[in-house]
């Protein structure tokens, strides 16, 4: 698995990132600039990091989704690779078109860093082979526009194509009301496209790898991609 | 050349933005108003004098990048 790593203007997440796949994959990642117009040789996942790349000017992921990069990484994605976006990521992908939709901005204006369950939607992905289906996970989310909003036939597109990631619950797996923290359309907190080898997800799986930080619940993401 | 695009929230869009200035010029007493929808304003000027250029060059501004047209809708102005 040779896995790169984006770097963009204001990206502040790259570190967990690396630190994630380097325990997944016993080596790290390569970091890509964002002004490079390819990706290295032999590239099997590109993960676009969180952070706040051009400090969420005009739109969060609005500038980035438009980096010269992302020619290769839309080049990379139509090819079958693989592509993970993580929070900032996600906004970026939705940006620049490798997913439909957009995060706007939280339904009660707060920018919301705690911890959050997670129901995983199907376990058959290259991403989470490692959970099962259903499976309650916690893990963290910091942001202030994760409010995933689609028109209404884009939504019924993704649910019937079974291309929800996961979705925001209570610690019982129950989806909806309080546990939904920022509004977003059927409490989705991670999408695919639709050959289910781009992910995008708002929370940060990435944090939660160390028992030290409160949980390894993200580790079945990263397991998960070393045995695609 | 001059130009203003106006980009908004399309209808039926959640504006949180929009509602929160609602709510405190509401909280003012300012009698009358009844929403807010909070948008975006960019001025441009441009190199080209043609104004069928200029509004091609603009809606192409638009749709590569002024606006997200899954929620936004955008206006131009030549001015």
């Amino acid at each position: 698995m040779k896995a790169v790593v984006v770097l963009f203007p204001g990206s502040n997440r790259e570190g967990d990132a690396v630190r994630a796949l380097e325990m997944a994959i016993g080596k790290k990642p390569q970091i890509v600039w964002h002004g490079e117009t390819e990706l290295p040789a032999g590239t099997d996942l590109v993960l676009l990091p969180g952070g706040f790349s051009y400090g969420d000017y005009l739109r969060c992921g609005a500038i980035a989704g438009r980096a010269t990069i992302m020619d290769a990484v839309r080049a990379h994605a139509a090819r079958g690779g693989l592509v993970l976006g993580i929070c900032n990521g996600f906004q970026i992908l939705c940006e620049g078109g490798l997913l439909p939709g957009v995060l706007m901005r939280n339904k009660d204006l707060r920018f919301i860093c705690k911890m959050q369950h997670l129901r995983v939607e199907r376990a058959d992905t290259a991403f989470t082979r490692a959970y099962s289906k259903s499976q309650v996970i916690k893990v963290a989310i910091a942001h202030g526009e994760g409010n995933y909003e689609a028109d209404e036939e884009t939504i019924k597109r993704l649910e019937g194509d079974g291309r929800v990631a996961f979705r925001y619950c209570d610690d019982k797996g129950v989806v909806g009301g309080r546990a939904n923290p920022n509004g977003s359309t059927h409490d989705i907190a991670g999408i695919y496209s639709d050959k289910r080898n781009v992910l995008g997800m708002m929370p940060h799986p990435e944090n939660l790898i160390d028992p030290l930080v409160g949980g390894i619940d993200g580790v079945g993401l990263f397991k998960s991609l070393v045995a695609a | 050349m001059k130009a203003r695009v106006t980009v908004t929230l399309k209808n039926g869009v959640l504006d949180p933005q929009g509602k929160a200035i609602e709510g405190a010029l509401k909280s003012f007493g300012l009698e009358g108003v009844d929403s807010v929808r909070q948008g975006k304003v960019f001025d441009i000027e441009l190199l080209t004098t043609d104004r069928a250029k200029a509004e091609e060059l603009l809606k192409a501004a638009c749709e590569k990048l002024l606006a997200n047209t899954v929620v936004e809708n955008y206006r131009v102005e030549i001015v």
